[in-house]
C-alpha cells in the first residue's frame, strides 16, 4: 500500500511539475491587462507539489499496511478493463456499433456463458437500439466504419 | 403581486393541452435525464424546433417540463449504476450506489424523487413570493464574491469533508489544473497543450466523470469478483410508501438543502456546488457522519434537495432579468426570443399571462413529475436484476456512446479509459474524487472570476476582504480551510482523542 501511495504522490508532483514549467514559460506575473495566462496555473501546481510531498511524508511515517491489489483481485478487474480497451481500439477500427456488437457478444459468451440465441439477439439489438435513438432520433453521429459505409452511412 | 396573478397562472397551467404537454415534456426530459451524454441544455436545444408553432406559454411548459424530467432521471442512473446522468447528481451517487447494491435501490430512488420534489417546491415557493426582491441582490454579485463562493465551495470538501485533507486539496487543484488546459480566452494563448493538438479542446466534465464515476467503478465493485453485489432487491410499491414513513425524520437537511440550492442557485452552474455542499454540511451536523457514502438515506436527500431547489432557483434571474443561470435556462431564453418575448423585468407586466403561467406551470409540472417516476420506481430497479455479464458491457458501451458524443470526438473514449484508471487507483487511495470533477467544472468560471477581482483591484487580494459580502464568504472559507489543521490542536486541549480514526471519505 505503501508502495502504491508513494508512486502516486511522485507521478501527481510530477504532473503538477509539468504545469507549472508550463506556466513559467507563459508568465506567471502581470500582464498589459491582468494577470498573465501561466498566473493561476503556476500557483495550482505549487500548492500541488507542496501537497504530495505532505502526503509522501505522511505515508512514509505511517509505516507499510495492506496490499494494494492481490493477485486474486487483479485477475476480475482486468477481465473488465482489458476487454472494455478491446473496445475503445475496435470502435477506432471499426466504429462503435460493429464494436459494441463484437464486445457485447464475446463477453456475454466468455464471462456469462449465456446461450447463442441470447448473445446474437442482445449483440445485434444493442447497436440497433443504440442507433434509432442517437443516429436517427437524436441525430448524434457515432463513430462509424466500413460496414456503415458500405451501407451507405 | 397578487394571488390573482397566481390564479390566472393555473388557469392557464392547468388546461388539459397544457397537462398533456408537461406529461410528455417530463417522459422525454427523464429519458433524457438517463441517456449519459444528453443532457438538459442539449434535450432542450434539440426539441427547440418543435415549439415554434406553439402558443409560447405551452411552449416554456414543454420546455421546462423536459427540464423537471431531466432533473428527474439524472438520479436514476446515479443510484443504479453509479453514473451520474448529470453533473448535478454527482453527489446522489455518494450514498445511492451504495444503497441498491445492499438492495435498497427502490428506497434510495425514492427518497431522490421526493428529495427532489421537496427542493423543487421550495424554490417555487420562494419565486412566487419574493422573485423581484431576491434578484436585486443577485445583481449586487460581482467578481470578487462570485470568488469567494467559490472559495467556499472548495473549501467546505477541505474542512468539512472527512478522509484527509492534504488529499482533498490535491484533488481540488488537479482538477483546477486539467480545466486550464487548451486555450485560455482571455489572452489567446494556448496553456498545458506541449505541443499536442488534442490537448487544445482541453478536458470535458462529463467525460471525466464517466471515467472516474462509471468506469473506475466498475473496475473497483469487481475486485471481489464478477458480479454486481446486492442487486436482488425486493421490489413492490409498499417501498415508496415505507421510505415515505422515514423522510419526515430529516426534515433539518431537507431545510438546509433546500435553503443552500435555493441560494446558490441564481448563479451559473449553482446546482452542481449546491448539491455537493449540501452534502457536506448534511455530513458534518449529522450524528452518524461515519455512515456517509456507505448507503446513508440521508446522503441521498441533502444533494438532491439542493440540486434541485438550485435548478430551479436558476430560472429565477430568467425569468425577471433576462439572465440565465444555468446552461438549460440559457437555451429557454433563447426560445423565449424566437417567439417573440422581450426577456426582462417588463415581462411581468406586459406578458402576466406568460409570466404566471411559467410559474404555475412550475407547480404543477413537478406534482406530476414525482408522481410519474415514483411510479415508475420498481420498474428502474429491476434494471438491476439483468445478470452481470449482460450489464457490464451494455454500462460500457453507453459509457464510450457517452463520453463520444459530448464533442463527437473519439480522443474523449480514451480520455474516458483513462480516467477509468485514474478514477479506480484514486478511490483505492481515497483521494476523493468529487472534488476533483467540481473543480473542472467551475474551473474557467473560477479563474475568470479571480482575474476580473485582481483586475479591479489593480492586483491586490485585499479586494476580497474591503467589499463586505466577500469578506464574510471569504473569512468563511480560511476558516473552513484551516480547520483540519485547527481541530487537532482543539481536541488536544480538551483532552479528547486526537488520534479518532477519519472515516473513509468522498
Amino acid at each position: 500500500m505503501r508502495a502504491a501511495e508513494l508512486t502516486t504522490a511522485f507521478v501527481l508532483f510530477g504532473l503538477a511539475g509539468l504545469v507549472v514549467a508550463d506556466a513559467l514559460r507563459l508568465g506567471i506575473g502581470w500582464s498589459t491587462d491582468g494577470p498573465a495566462s501561466g498566473f493561476f496555473p503556476f500557483w495550482l501546481g505549487v500548492a500541488a507539489m507542496a501537497a504530495c510531498v505532505a502526503i509522501a511524508a505522511q505515508a512514509l511515517r505511517r509505516g507499510d499496511h495492506g496490499t494494494f491489489l492481490t493477485r486474486a483481485q487483479a485477475a476480475p478487474v482486468l477481465k473488465v478493463l482489458v476487454p472494455a480497451a478491446g473496445l475503445v481500439v475496435a470502435t477506432q477500427v471499426i466504429g462503435l456499433y460493429v464494436a459494441s456488437a463484437v464486445y457485447i457478444g464475446l463477453y456475454m459468451r466468455w464471462i456469462g456463458r449465456h446461450a447463442w440465441w441470447l448473445v446474437l439477439v442482445l449483440g445485434a439489438g444493442m447497436p440497433l437500439v443504440t442507433f434509432l435513438i442517437f443516429e436517427r432520433w437524436f441525430l448524434v453521429p457515432l463513430p462509424k466504419g466500413p460496414l456503415e459505409a458500405w451501407l451507405g452511412y | 403581486m397578487g394571488f390573482e396573478n397566481l390564479f390566472l397562472g393555473f388557469q392557464v397551467a392547468l388546461s388539459p393541452f397544457n397537462i398533456f404537454i408537461a406529461v410528455v415534456g417530463i417522459a422525454l426530459g427523464t429519458i433524457i435525464g438517463v441517456l449519459p451524454g444528453l443532457g438538459g441544455a442539449n434535450g432542450v436545444a434539440i426539441l427547440l424546433p418543435l415549439t415554434f408553432t406553439m402558443p409560447p406559454t405551452s411552449a416554456i411548459i414543454l420546455l421546462t417540463s423536459i427540464y423537471w424530467g431531466a432533473l428527474f432521471g439524472g438520479a436514476i442512473t446515479s443510484v443504479l449504476f453509479n453514473i451520474p446522468g448529470e453533473p448535478w447528481s454527482v453527489a446522489t451517487t455518494f450514498d445511492g450506489y451504495p444503497m441498491a447494491k445492499q438492495g435498497q435501490g427502490g428506497q434510495a430512488l425514492t427518497a431522490a424523487f421526493t428529495s427532489s420534489f421537496v427542493g423543487a417546491w421550495f424554490s417555487i415557493v420562494l419565486i412566487t413570493f419574493f422573485a423581484p426582491v431576491l434578484a436585486e441582490i443577485a445583481l449586487k454579485f460581482g467578481p470578487p464574491e462570485f470568488f469567494a463562493i467559490q472559495l467556499l465551495t472548495f473549501s467546505s470538501f477541505v474542512g468539512l469533508g472527512g478522509g484527509n485533507p492534504l488529499k482533498s486539496l490535491v484533488s481540488i487543484l488537479f482538477g483546477f489544473m486539467l480545466a486550464s488546459v487548451g486555450l485560455d480566452i482571455v489572452t489567446g494563448q494556448l496553456r498545458l497543450t506541449f505541443g499536442f493538438v488534442d490537448l487544445m479542446k482541453g478536458f470535458n466534465f462529463i467525460v471525466a466523470v464517466i471515467g472516474l464515476f462509471g468506469v473506475g467503478e466498475i473496475l473497483l465493485s469487481v475486485e471481489e469478483g464478477l458480479r454486481f453485489q446486492g442487486a436482488r432487491a425486493g421490489m413492490n410499491t409498499r417501498v415508496v410508501l415505507d421510505t415515505w414513513k422515514i423522510l419526515p425524520r430529516y426534515y433539518r437537511t431537507f431545510v438546509r438543502g433546500s435553503f443552500i440550492g435555493f441560494w446558490m442557485g441564481f448563479k451559473p452552474g449553482g446546482a452542481t456546488p449546491a448539491s455537493f455542499m449540501s452534502y457536506a454540511f448534511a455530513k458534518r451536523f449529522s450524528r452518524h457522519p461515519e455512515r456517509f457514502g456507505k448507503g446513508e438515506i440521508e446522503g441521498i436527500v441533502a444533494p438532491e434537495t439542493a440540486a434541485h431547489s438550485a435548478g430551479v432557483a436558476a430560472m429565477l434571474p430568467m425569468i425577471t432579468l433576462g439572465i440565465p443561470g444555468s446552461p438549460t435556462a440559457a437555451v429557454m431564453l433563447g426560445g423565449l426570443i424566437i417567439w417573440g418575448l422581450q426577456p426582462g423585468p417588463m415581462l411581468f407586466k406586459e406578458q402576466p399571462e406568460f409570466v404566471w403561467g411559467l410559474i404555475a406551470s412550475m407547480y404543477t409540472g413537478n406534482v406530476i413529475g414525482v408522481l410519474m417516476v415514483l411510479a415508475c420506481v420498481p420498474f428502474f430497479a429491476a434494471i438491476l436484476r439483468i445478470p452481470f455479464a449482460i450489464l457490464t458491457p451494455v454500462i460500457v458501451v453507453v459509457c464510450a456512446i457517452g463520453a463520444y458524443a459530448v464533442n463527437n470526438a473519439m480522443i474523449d473514449v480514451w480520455y474516458m479509459l483513462i480516467f477509468g484508471v485514474v478514477g479506480y487507483v484514486f478511490k483505492k487511495l481515497d483521494y476523493p474524487l468529487a472534488p476533483l470533477v467540481l473543480a473542472l467544472v467551475l474551473g474557467d468560471l473560477a479563474e475568470n472570476a479571480l482575474r476580473q477581482s485582481l483586475i479591479m483591484s489593480q492586483g491586490s487580494l485585499g479586494i476580497f476582504f474591503t467589499r463586505p459580502i466577500a469578506a464574510v464568504i471569504t473569512a468563511l472559507a480560511i476558516f473552513f480551510f484551516v480547520l483540519p489543521l485547527v481541530t487537532p490542536w482543539w481536541r488536544t486541549r480538551r483532552g479528547a482523542a486526537a488520534t479518532a480514526a477519519t472515516p473513509r471519505g468522498h
